[in-house]
């Protein structure tokens, strides 16, 4: 009995699920602190609809349709995760990510509304952009000894001021907000394939879920299965090892960053082709969406199939603070809570160490007795 | 009650999946005895080791010290308890100075401060007490892997332990740094210190040991006392059969030159000087050439320098007529370069991944093992690992299954040995090939090394045990500071003369050859 549970304790992927979880629960306490803090008053409540998200409409048709905009926007952070972690995978930290996702946002609008293109036509340019910037990390990397990191930070800001100018052509005449896709070129909207009517007309759910679902399967199998998974495994693991064998260090380096650029890139286009929201040219810091797709790739344990479940987590929270009583706590308060709850997933290779060591004890411990 | 033993270890079992490591082993260790522990590759000696050090749980088994009954949770109880451990890969911070590590985790502190000064005069003391030289305020990175292990010694004796456990201590060292060694591990047994002492070299066992333990296959054989025994009775209770300690081979037949090698310089870690200066020379198919000399004058430069993984200076490199200077690494394997790099855990392997992948490292896009596609073909490679594990008694819990990094540092070696080997390389580099290897693997890896040679492929031996040069090789070339000194043959010369090209008392090369 006892040694079942020890076995399924000392199993690696249900020790990656339990850390997740563990994290999950910690995020969620400390948000509670902290909401007790602010106005202990309405703590509870406001945790409770952080959890709750769109469960909180009492009919199962708007609880349906607000379900389906939380997985309108899970799509491109779970594309946004699979760029971090198959990164992650060559031992490389893509921290680009949300430079990469801007400029995918900002090509694929550009195309969409300034050139009238389809939205298949969009994507593809949107994901050239992206592995375009990957590809100068990579080379910078790979030739000059510059860190990702670095090279990383600095292309979000170029990607950010490239596309404010860009779309600055685009935009309403009133507003600081990009036209709205759906009065210009009904082309570029992704397809629904009747997936609107599942939720409740909610017109936004479209082709970008299966389709970035189906990106994660095909990033598993890619990384578990194939000549190139691999290579790019083991130089993640030993790059000296990989040198060894004769692996392309070099040329491996800037594919990954590119693959990973272009990921994030489309993860972009599967957002803005629906319609669901504008961007602004006034935009002074990248989208969030690159950096917690980093938290929701450590979350899901730096797998692919992982990431799918994680990613709607992670969004799931996000959307549920902005239900937060704006009476009672000031209006940051929704990101805030967020974000705590999402810097403590990033702890999940911390936490699963930890519980090693802790189930190791408790063997010893027996041991001793026994 | 005076008890005789500083530990017993009763009737410990541990088992890993798929395999007991430890099964049902006794053990005492007297005090101020030096207890060496023999056994075959993967017989269970680090395990049992570490159990004793806390940092394996045993399923069974007791363990008293002085006669009583302990109970040892983790590295912590034993440091409390007075043992010590130097482990076969040493564990220092690598940024830190010799001080700082031997100190670190027992800070002397005063008034809430670090009292450095304390602490260096009690190094220094004891480093004068038993004569091991070190420099207190040198980067661990910057010195020598002899002075390493001495700062793990004098952190053993630093913290005051008194049962002092060495694994495998010697298989990184130079001659000259062995027999510092064992004067040192004397001078301890003098101050009352308990040892155990695992080595695969017997003659090491013979010469400083008191008591013997061997294990096989995670059982114990017997103890001994060495003084009534021979290394050939020894070797036998290890293997289960008669060792044959000389290599028997026919006269080399050297054919075509298979590498060449033409005034070559190779830079050396620290900027500035050259590891490697201006060396030529050729090895033939159907010979073993072996580089002979002291640990740290070009030869692991070179070896690196041949295999593609440092770039050269100047100079040009042939590999069956075709000019490989500017080569990549995989260009090189594939025309016909197999490598048994000197540091197994950088380059040798991936630990992390299982060692069925490790078997096909350089040969995973081969048709063998991946589709036209780009899809590994797993069958495959799993069944090519199974037949290597079984051809070359490569020892695991869980044959392809196991993780690199769970086996046992020899069976580790013998598995690169193997990948090597069987992609039937023209021109083999082996860089000291049996380094951690036991006397039984030691034996059949220079059967399989002459048979290559027999099979008209060209050796190029890189070792630093003066036995297995002056046995294997076809023909010795000595390197001192960088250069050749010396081209001789095995069968005129002797090991004293060896040793004189090697320090560099001798040089029977023309100038600027
Ligand atoms: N952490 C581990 N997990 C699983 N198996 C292990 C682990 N450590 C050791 N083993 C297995 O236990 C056996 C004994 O290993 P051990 O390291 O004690 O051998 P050894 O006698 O020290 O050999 P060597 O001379 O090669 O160092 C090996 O078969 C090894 O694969
Ligand atoms: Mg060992």
């Amino acid at each position: 009995m006892n040694k079942r549970l020890k076995l399924i304790l000392k199993n690696p992927g249900f020790q990656s699920f339990l850390a997740s979880l563990v994290c999950i629960v910690l995020g969620l306490l400390i948000g509670y602190i902290v909401l007790l803090f602010i106005n202990a008053e309405g703590a509870t409540q406001a945790i409770l609809m952080i959890i709750k998200n769109f469960f909180k409409y009492p009919s199962a048709g708007a609880a349906m349709k607000y379900f389906g905009s939380t997985l309108v926007k899970a799509a491109p952070l779970l594309m946004c995760s699979l760029s971090v972690l198959f990164a992650y995978k060559t031992g490389l930290f893509n921290i680009g990510a949300a430079g990469q996702y801007a400029l995918g946002a900002g090509i694929c609008l550009y195309c969409a509304l300034a050139l009238r293109l389809p939205w298949f036509v969009c994507i593809v340019f949107a994901m050239c952009g992206g592995a375009f910037l990957g590809v100068i990390s990579g080379i910078l990397k790979s030739l000059c000894n510059v860190n990702e990191v670095i090279s990383g930070i600095m292309l979000n800001w170029i990607s950010l001021y490239t596309v404010n100018t860009m779309l600055a052509g685009v935009k309403e005449e009133t507003s600081h907000y990009t036209m709205n896709i759906s009065n210009v070129n009904t082309d570029a909207l992704l397809p629904k394939l009747g997936l609107d009517k599942l939720f409740t007309n909610n017109q936004y759910v479209t082709l970008a879920l299966p389709l970035s679902v189906i990106v994660a399967i095909i990033i598993n199998i890619i990384l578990d299965k194939t000549k190139l998974g691999f290579e790019l495994k083991a130089t993640g693991l030993n790059k000296f090892a990989a040198k060894y064998s004769g692996m392309a260090e070099k040329k491996n380096t800037i594919l990954t960053l590119a693959i990973s650029g272009a990921l994030a890139a489309m993860g972009a286009s599967l957002f803005y082709l629906t319609g669901y929201e504008q961007w602004s040219v006034t935009s002074s810091s990248v989208p969030a969406m690159g950096f917690n797709g980093i938290a929701a790739a450590f979350l899901g344990g730096l797998s692919p199939i992982g990431a799918i479940f994680s990613s709607f987590f992670i969004q799931h929270i996000t959307e549920g603070g902005a239900y937060v009583d704006k009476t009672k706590y000031c209006s940051q308060i929704s990101d805030l809570i967020s974000s705590i709850i999402i810097y403590l997933c990033g702890f999940v290779l911390f936490m699963k160490q930890f519980m090693n060591n802790m189930i190791r004890r408790s063997e010893l411990k027996k041991g001793g007795k026994g | 009650m005076g008890n005789e033993y500083a530990v017993e270890m009763r009737n410990i079992t541990k088992r890993f999946p798929g395999i007991i490591a430890n099964d049902n082993i006794t053990l005492q260790l007297k005090k101020g005895e030096i207890h060496a522990l023999l056994g075959e590759n993967g017989a269970g000696k680090s395990t049992l080791m570490s159990v004793l050090f806390g940092m394996y749980e045993p399923e069974e088994g007791e363990i008293f010290m002085n006669g009583n009954k302990v109970d040892i949770k983790d590295p912590n109880d034993a440091n409390a308890l007075g043992i010590g451990m130097v482990h076969q890969h040493f564990k220092l911070v690598e940024c830190f100075t010799v001080l700082d590590n031997i100190i670190l985790g027992t800070e002397p502190v005063k008034n809430g401060l670090l009292n450095k000064q304390e602490a260096k005069k009690k190094v220094l003391e004891l480093s004068d007490r038993y004569s091991l030289k070190v420099d207190p305020d040198a980067i661990i990175e910057n010195i020598t892997v002899g002075m390493q292990q001495r700062t793990e010694i004098l952190k053993m004796l630093y913290r005051e332990n008194d049962v002092l456990i060495f694994d495998e201590p010697t298989a990184v060292l130079t001659p000259q740094e062995i027999d510092e060694l064992m004067e040192i591990m004397r001078n301890l047994r003098k101050e009352g210190k308990s040892i155990l002492f695992i080595s695969h070299k017997l003659n090491e066992i013979m010469a400083v040991a008191d008591r013997c333990t061997v294990l096989r296959k995670g059982k114990c054989i017997g103890t001994v006392d060495v003084e009534n025994t021979t290394k050939e009775e020894l070797s036998k209770m290890m293997v289960g059969r008669d060792v044959e300690f000389v290599v028997t081979k026919e006269p080399a037949k050297p054919g075509e030159p298979v590498l060449k090698v033409e005034n070559i310089s190779i830079a050396a870690k620290h900027k500035g000087i050259k590891a490697v200066n201006n060396v030529s020379f050729e090895v033939r198919s159907g010979e073993i050439l072996c580089i002979a000399g002291i640990d740290g004058n070009g030869q692991s430069e070179l070896a690196y320098g041949i295999s593609g993984i440092e770039k050269l200076i100047e100079g040009k490199l042939y590999l069956n007529g075709k000019d490989i200077t500017h080569d990549s690494i995989r260009e090189r394997n594939i025309g016909g370069l197999g490598h048994i790099p000197e540091d197994r855990h950088k380059y040798g392997l991936v630990l992390d991944y299982p060692l069925h992948y490790n078997m096909v490292l350089q040969r995973y896009f081969e048709s063998e093992f991946t589709t036209r596609y780009g899809f590994l073909k797993k069958k495959n490679i799993r069944a090519y690992a199974e037949r290597l594990i079984k051809d070359y008694d490569v020892r695991s819990g869980q044959g392809p299954d196991t993780w690199a990094r769970s086996m046992s540092g020899g069976n580790q070696q013998k598995a690169i040995i193997a990948r090597e080997v069987d992609r039937d390389p023209s021109l083999l580099l082996a860089v000291q090939p049996t380094r951690g290897l036991d006397v039984g693997a030691i034996e059949s890896i220079h059967k399989k090394l002459v048979e290559l040679r027999d099979n008209g492929k060209a050796i190029l031996l890189i070792s630093l045990e003066m036995d297995e040069v002056m046995s294997l090789s076809d023909r010795i070339l000595v390197m001192y500071e960088g250069k050749i000194v010396g081209e001789l043959d095995p069968k005129e010369t002797t090991p004293e003369e060896l040793g004189l090209y090697m320090s560099g008392a001798k040089n029977n090369m023309k100038e600027g050859a």
